[in-house]
């Protein structure tokens, strides 16, 4: 079995784990609930093996390196982060409609990592620029940020959602959601946790520049896109501190942070141009 | 230091205004991402015409993360910082510090969560039990016999609640090193070639010359490739000199720099020339020499009594893999000519004796060469910045009160606690004290 294989298979496994999730939300078929978790972990465990399997062939190519150096190895770790994430706050918070707004996104990303024409799948050598462990920081770091801000959006849209609950019918789709004093303490916490991800993943890029050509810090699109989201998300964590900065605009802050995220990650390489164009060397 | 009620104070101290600031850097960001830095004024008026360049100079836009307006911005940011942190502080310092065994037990009986428990032993046993039982739990109390009964207290990690005022001086810090390094740190680069000495730089922007206080040689660069033929490995050997005499010496390559008297060099790139280093050894003395050998010139070795040259060359491929036609004469019978390739030692049999060949393409090395003291500063800022960030969201200041009286006869006892977050986790850690308490068996306690 080869890592591109267990990589498709995962993707497959997202999707079936998504319709269920998604299924279990809108006809509230509560039972099939506990198939799509145990297809989440599945996946997960799939997606752990695929990465691990490219990683041991990268070796056996005789190019050995951790399989975060390019926008699709990147994309399948975003996968593996969200669904990690969501799988804990599953199983803390004991509630299954979340992964109505988690998986998709995992699938979304493992789906566009291997359909899209523009990455490719194949396992490459390491250029000079990239031949340094604080790669693997900063990719890890960030990833596991942008994997919570994926969740927080998720909460967040679940949110606005949930403000649609007149709660005058106690069996009505939106009243199965938790309640919103939950969905917004949820989204609160994984913007805290991400928020510390997304800061460990600049501050180990900026020492990373400073090792590789002397500057930590040069305004290059893609750096200031990831400081302009991390003030987005520093504007969600003081927003609880002034009135009138109730649920709902934390919610639409966790979906437009998480917009300049996507941007920071994906927008950047093709729009702008900059230092940070993976491969360039 | 507080100073309440003035309005240019709570307008600093306000959280709306770091709002605000998050809001405007954002967004001002934004501009520099999309209009590119740094570019000449002709690139500028080409792309979006003379009007709209005029206005973009106006507004410092071709360098505007360094402009009077940013840098202002991020000084209202800063002031914003400070005077809200010192707004803050007394009251935060007073939480941590504060008496707690002082406060009034009506308080203490509106805390949750809280348990109400009664006894049948006298309340100094009740008292002496409880502390043991909370001892082995982790919580050390203190006592205070007051006028209705006795008090214990206990806390742990009151001192989280700074965390959050490490992480805002933690961007102070930053912003400090950043200030540092533009006062007193310079950057730079110098293009040096093969054997090249020099005793300067030539800095960013002003392209002016930076003495360096020593002398660098670049002995050597070389790159190497991946059968792919993508680049694997850009790599210079470097000297340093310091009146002549070598002090330091190391092989860069791209995230390895050579570090020295505060000056950092950086491997960033290279540039190939048409010429070639050739190494020729007489191989029965053992005469080494080397030259740079240009196509078609012809060079001679006097001493050796030696000519030769380049009279043909395949330039290099992908791999950087070429070969030169040589030219080779000892004076001595039919001068030879034979392919030379890179790496490789190609020897030629003369009548005196074989010479060995071999070569290797000119390069020149281009290197960045950084000296920033406030590098260190940030450094510490961005250590501070994670661990309190760590500390803020993660860690709660946890007090527990233990109020025992004597009622009607009997013992009662009132555990409350308090955390000033993650109030749920909390709730777990009281329960489990709550049932050691329970499960005690000298203390007899019955839940009211
Ligand atoms: C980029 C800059 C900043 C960062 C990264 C930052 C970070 C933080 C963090 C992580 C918290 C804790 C939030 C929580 O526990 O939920 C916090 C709280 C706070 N921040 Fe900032 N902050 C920044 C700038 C500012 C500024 C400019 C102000 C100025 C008013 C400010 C005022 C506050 C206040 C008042 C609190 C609440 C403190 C409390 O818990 O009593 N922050 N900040």
């Amino acid at each position: 079995m080869d890592s591109s294989k267990l990589l498709g298979i995962t993707t497959f496994i997202y999707l079936f784990s998504s319709v269920i999730y998604l299924a279990m939300f809108i006809f509230r078929f509560r039972k099939i609930g506990i198939l799509g978790t145990t297809l989440a972990i599945i996946g997960l465990l799939v997606n752990t093996a695929g990465i691990g399997m490219r990683w041991l062939e990268s070796y056996q190519m005789g190019i050995g390196h951790a399989p975060l150096s390019n926008m699709y190895e990147s994309l399948v770790f975003f996968a593996w982060s969200i669904v990690l994430i969501y799988i804990i706050v599953e199983f803390i918070y004991k509630n299954r409609v979340i992964g109505a707004f988690a998986m998709p996104f995992a699938f979304g990303s493992m789906a566009y990592a291997s359909l899209s024409p523009e990455f490719s799948d194949r396992i490459t050598p390491l250029v000079p620029a990239l031949q340094s462990n604080w790669l693997i920081a900063h990719v890890f770091t960030c990833f596991i940020g942008y994997a919570a801000f994926a969740v927080a959006c998720g909460t967040g849209i679940m949110y606005l959602v949930k403000l649609r609950d007149k709660g005058d019918n106690p069996n009505s789709l939106l009243a199965t959601l938790p309640s919103l004093k939950v969905i917004d303490d949820l989204t609160h916490k994984i913007i805290l946790f991400g928020f510390i991800w997304l800061s460990g993943g600049i501050i180990s890029g900026a020492v990373w520049a400073n090792s590789a050509w002397g500057t930590y810090w040069s305004w290059d699109p893609k750096e200031t896109w990831s400081l302009i989201t991390w003030f987005v998300y520093a504007s969600a964590l003081h927003a609880r501190f002034t009135r009138g900065w109730g649920g709902k605009r934390i919610a639409w802050i966790a979906i437009v942070g998480f917009m300049a995220v996507i941007f920071t990650y994906y927008g950047v390489n093709f729009l702008l141009s900059g230092l940070h164009s993976y491969g360039a060397s | 230091m507080k100073k309440k009620g003035n309005i240019f104070w709570d307008f600093f101290a306000s959280v709306k205004l770091a709002l605000f600031c998050f809001f405007t850097l954002a967004i001002a960001s934004i501009v520099g991402t999309i209009i590119p830095q740094n570019e000449a004024p002709a690139v500028y008026i080409q792309k979006y015409g003379a009007q709209t360049a005029e206005i973009f100079r106006l507004l410092n836009i071709p360098d505007m993360y360094n402009s009077w307006w940013f840098v202002s911005l991020l000084a209202l940011f800063s002031i914003n910082l400070i005077v809200c942190s010192f707004d803050r502080l007394p009251t935060v310092w007073k939480m941590v510090t504060m008496d707690n065994l002082a406060v009034k037990t009506g308080r203490i009986e509106k805390l949750t969560p809280r348990n109400s428990y009664a006894s049948s032993r006298p309340v100094a046993e009740v008292a002496a039990g409880v502390k043991e039982v909370m001892a082995a739990a982790g919580w050390k109390p203190d006592q205070r016999e007051i006028k209705e009964g006795t008090l214990l207290f206990a806390q742990k990690t009151p001192w989280v609640r700074f965390g959050v005022y490490i992480v805002h001086l933690s961007i102070l810090v930053i912003f400090g090193g950043a200030i540092i390094g533009a006062l007193f740190g310079s950057k730079g680069s110098i293009m040096l070639r093969e054997k090249g000495v020099s005793p300067y730089i030539f800095e960013r922007g002003t392209g002016e010359r930076l003495p360096l206080g020593f002398d660098l040689r670049v002995d050597d660069f070389s790159m190497t490739y991946y059968d792919n033929g993508s680049p694997k490995e850009y790599r210079s050997d470097l000297t340093v000199l310091q009146n002549g005499k070598e002090m330091l010496q190391k092989s860069i390559v791209v995230n390895d720099p050579l570090k020295y008297n505060g000056f950092t060099f950086y491997q960033s790139s290279y540039q190939a020339y048409e010429e070639y280093w050739v190494t020729i050894q007489n191989q029965t003395t053992g005469e080494k020499q080397t030259f740079m050998a240009r196509p078609g010139a012809e060079i001679k070795w006097s001493q050796a009594g030696i000519t030769f040259g380049i009279i043909n060359l395949l330039p290099p491929d992908q791999w950087g893999r070429y070969r030169l036609k040589i030219w080779f004469s000892d004076n001595k019978g039919e001068p030879s000519v034979f392919w030379l390739g890179g790496e490789t030692e190609v020897s030629v049999e003369r009548i005196d004796g074989a010479y060995g060949f071999k070569s290797e393409q000119v390069y020149a090395t281009g290197l960045q060469v950084a000296k920033d003291p406030g590098v260190w500063p940030v450094y510490i800022g961005c250590t501070m910045m994670l661990l309190g960030l760590i500390v803020a969201f993660f860690l709660s200041h946890k007090r527990v009160w233990v109020y025992i009286k004597e009622e009607e006869g009997e013992t009662r006892l009132l555990v409350a606690g308090s955390a000033n977050k993650n109030k749920v986790a909390f709730e777990n850690i009281f329960d489990t004290l709550a049932e050691k308490l329970e499960e005690n068996e000298t203390l007899a306690l019955n839940r009211v």
